[in-house]
C-alpha cells in the first residue's frame, strides 16, 4: 500500500491541497506510518467528504425545486422521541379502564375535591444552609406547606402523627454533601410513596433574570407528556400537591415537565400580552427529579410494596426506552 | 530472656509491630494492653504479661506465662468474662491474683473501655442506621449528560408558553382577559355550538349584535409605553362585573408594576388599548388540568 497516484502528500503544513484529489480504492489514511502525513491526508480526505455531502444536498434541492409541487414531502429528523420505544401502557385518553382506576384510587377525594392539600417539607438529618434555603424556598412555591426540622426522628414514627394532624402530603429532601440530591414524595393517608433523584437545584438568587417572590396566590399547574401509566400516576401525585382552584389573578404556574424520564420543575410568573403571546419569566426555585421507585403504601423501605423500582441492568440497556 | 528481647526489639533493631510517629511509638501487636510500644507493655519482650479483648461482642483475658514459652501453640490461655461488669472485674482480679499491679490495673482499664464501646455500638444499630451508597461515577456522568440533552430537547419556555395558550384559548381563565375579536369570536362560535347542550341558558344573544356595532379596532401591539392604567382610563365599562374584574386586575396590575422593569417585556402590558366590552354572562368553563 501506499500512496498510490494520490497527488503531492503533505510535508510539513503541505501545498494546498488540490480540487479533486484521487485515492485508489484499497487506500487507507490509517495505514500511513507518518503521523503528519496520515494527518495531513486524513484531513485532505475529510475536505473531501464534505465537498461530495455538500454537492449531494445541492443535488436533492434542485430535484426538489424541479419538481415543484410533486415533490415528496420532507423527511422527518429522527429524534429519541420520535424513535421511542412504544410503551405498552401508554395510556389512551379514552381508556375507561383507566379513568375507572383514577376515580378510584388514593388520589380520587383530591380530585373530587373533598380534600385539600396540606403538605409537611423536611429533609434530613442536619440539613445543610443549601437544603434549609431550598426548602424554606420550595414551602413559598407550594401553597399551605409548613416546613419542619427533622431532628433525628424516624420516618415511620413521625407518618402516624402527620395522619393525626391533617397533613395530605409529605416530602423528604434528601441531602449529600451540603446539597439537596434526593426527594420522597409521600401521600399522607397511606397513599403511594414515590422517591426521586433530585439534580440540579437552583435556589431562587442563582436564577438570572428573576422576578419578585412567588405570591401567596395559588399556582396554575402544567404538567406534560406524562404518558405511561406509571407517568400519570407520578403526575397525579404532582397534581395533589397543589390547591384544585387556582387563583388566577396570581398569574403563577409551576411545571413538571417529563422528557425523557427526567422531570423538570420550574415555577413562572406569566403574562398574555395579546392573543397569540405570553410572556413568561422564572421566579421560584427549579430543579430536576428523575423516579426511582414508586412504593404503594406510605415510606417504608424494609415491608414496602414497590409497584415500580428503576433497576439499571434491566431498564438502561435501550436508549430510546422511557418509562415516564 | 526478655531483657534481650527487648534490648534488640525495643531499642536498637527492627520491630515489625512498632510504629513510630513523632511524638510516640505504638504497637500494633494484637495482644499488646496499651497499645504503645514499651518496656512493660511488650508482648514479646514480657514472659508474663496479660490482655483483655473481645471477639464478636464477648471478652477474653488472654494470659501468658513462662511455663508455657516454649509451647507457642498453648501460649496464650484465654478465659471468658461474664458479661456481667463488676463480676468480669472480679474474674480479672482472681485470674490475675498474684501478678503486677501494672497489668492488673491495665487489664481492668482495657475491659472498662471495651464494655463502653460495646455499649455504644448496641445503642446505634436500634437508631436510625444511614446506609451510604456508593455512585457509579459512570453511570452519574451518563445520567448528568442525558438531563442536559433532555433538558435542550425540552424546550420548556415554548412548551409552557403553548401550554398558557392553549388554556387560553379554551377560555380556562374565563373573563380575565379580554383580547382582540377574532379569538373571542372564535370562542363565542364554540360557545354557541355547545349552547345547545347546555342547559342554562345564561347568554343574551341580543348583545352579540350590539357587540358587532360596538366594535373598535385595536391598536397593533409592540408599542412600548402603555401602561396599564391608561387602558383602564380609556375603558368605558357599564357592568359592575366588569368592573370588579378590572379592580382585580388593577390591583394585579399594581402588584405588577411594583415588580415591573422597565426594560423587561413579560412584567408590564405593552399597548394602549381600547377595551371592547362584551356585556355577556358566561359561565367560566371549567379548568381542565392536562395530564
Amino acid at each position: 500500500a501506499g500512496e498510490g497516484s494520490a497527488s503531492t502528500p503533505g510535508d510539513g503544513g503541505g501545498p494546498p491541497a488540490p480540487e479533486r484529489v484521487l485515492f485508489p480504492p484499497t487506500f487507507s489514511v490509517s495505514e500511513i506510518k507518518n503521523k503528519q502525513r496520515r494527518h495531513f491526508m486524513f484531513l485532505r480526505w475529510k475536505q473531501q467528504q464534505r465537498k461530495e455531502k455538500l454537492a449531494l444536498k445541492k443535488k436533492r434541492r434542485k430535484e426538489r425545486e424541479a419538481l415543484g409541487d410533486k415533490a415528496p414531502p420532507k423527511a422527518v429528523p429522527k429524534t429519541i422521541e420520535n424513535q421511542r420505544v412504544y410503551d405498552e401502557t401508554t395510556v389512551d385518553p379514552n381508556d375507561e379502564e383507566v379513568a375507572f382506576d383514577e376515580a378510584t384510587d388514593e388520589f380520587a377525594p383530591y380530585f373530587n375535591r373533598q380534600t385539600v392539600p396540606k403538605i409537611l417539607i423536611t429533609t434530613s438529618d442536619r440539613p445543610r444552609g443549601r437544603t434549609v434555603r431550598f426548602c424554606e424556598q420550595l414551602a413559598t412555591v407550594i401553597p399551605n406547606s409548613h416546613v419542619y426540622y427533622r431532628r433525628g426522628l424516624a420516618l415511620k414514627r413521625i407518618i402516624p402523627q402527620c395522619i393525626a394532624r391533617d397533613f395530605t402530603d409529605l416530602i423528604v429532601i434528601n441531602e449529600d454533601r451540603k446539597i439537596p440530591n434526593g426527594l420522597v414524595l409521600s401521600h399522607l393517608p397511606d397513599g403511594p410513596t414515590a422517591h426521586f433523584r433530585m439534580s440540579s437545584v437552583r435556589l431562587r438568587k442563582e436564577i438570572k433574570r428573576k422576578g419578585k417572590e412567588p405570591t401567596e396566590h395559588v399556582p396554575e399547574v402544567i404538567l406534560n407528556n406524562f404518558t405511561t401509566r406509571l407517568g400519570h400516576s407520578i403526575g397525579r401525585m404532582f397534581a395533589a400537591l397543589f390547591p384544585h382552584d387556582p387563583q388566577f389573578i396570581g398569574r403563577q404556574v409551576a411545571t413538571f415537565h417529563n422528557q425523557r424520564d427526567y422531570i423538570f420543575f420550574r415555577f413562572h410568573r406569566y403574562i398574555f400580552k395579546s392573543e397569540k403571546k405570553v410572556g413568561i419569566q422564572e421566579l421560584g426555585p427549579r430543579f430536576t427529579l428523575k423516579l426511582r421507585s414508586l412504593q404503594k403504601g406510605t415510606f417504608d423501605s424494609k415491608f414496602g410494596e414497590y409497584e415500580w423500582i428503576h433497576k439499571r441492568r434491566e431498564m438502561d440497556t435501550s436508549r430510546r426506552k422511557f418509562h415516564l | 530472656s526478655p531483657q534481650v528481647v527487648w534490648s534488640m526489639l525495643g531499642n536498637r533493631q527492627f520491630c515489625s509491630y512498632k510504629m513510630t510517629t513523632k511524638t510516640q511509638n505504638f504497637c500494633r501487636n494484637e495482644y499488646n494492653l496499651t497499645g504503645l510500644c514499651n518496656r512493660s507493655s511488650c508482648p514479646l519482650a514480657n514472659s508474663q504479661y496479660a490482655t483483655v479483648r473481645e471477639e464478636k461482642g464477648r471478652c477474653y483475658l488472654y494470659m501468658k506465662t513462662i511455663e508455657r514459652a516454649a509451647f507457642p501453640r498453648r501460649l496464650w490461655e484465654r478465659v471468658l468474662l461474664s458479661k456481667n461488669y463488676e463480676k468480669a472485674l472480679e474474674q480479672i482480679d482472681e485470674n490475675l491474683i498474684y501478678w503486677p499491679r501494672f497489668i492488673r490495673h491495665k487489664c481492668k482499664q482495657r475491659f472498662t473501655k471495651i464494655t463502653q464501646y460495646l455499649i455504644r455500638i448496641r445503642k446505634l444499630t436500634l437508631k436510625r442506621q444511614r446506609k451510604l451508597v456508593p455512585l457509579r461515577r459512570k453511570i452519574e456522568r451518563r445520567e448528568n449528560r442525558r438531563e442536559e440533552k433532555a433538558l435542550i430537547a425540552a424546550q420548556l419556555d415554548n412548551a409552557i408558553e403553548k401550554e398558557l395558550l392553549e388554556r387560553l384559548k379554551q377560555d380556562t381563565y374565563g373573563d380575565i382577559y379580554n383580547f382582540p375579536i377574532h379569538a373571542f369570536d372564535k370562542a363565542l362560535q364554540q360557545q354557541d355550538a355547545e349552547s345547545e347542550s347546555e342547559s342554562d341558558a345564561e347568554r343574551e344573544e341580543d348583545d352579540d349584535d350590539e357587540d358587532v356595532d360596538k366594535r373598535e379596532f385595536v391598536e397593533a401591539e409592540d408599542s412600548e409605553l402603555s401602561d396599564f392604567e391608561d387602558m383602564d382610563k380609556l375603558e368605558t365599562s357599564s357592568e359592575e362585573e366588569q368592573e370588579e374584574e378590572e379592580e382585580v386586575e388593577k390591583q394585579a396590575s399594581h402588584s405588577k408594576s411594583k415588580g415591573k422593569t422597565p426594560l423587561k417585556g413579560p412584567a408590564r402590558r405593552k399597548r394602549p388599548y381600547i377595551e371592547i366590552e362584551y356585556e355577556e354572562e358566561t359561565e367560566p368553563s371549567t379548568k381542565t388540568k392536562t395530564a
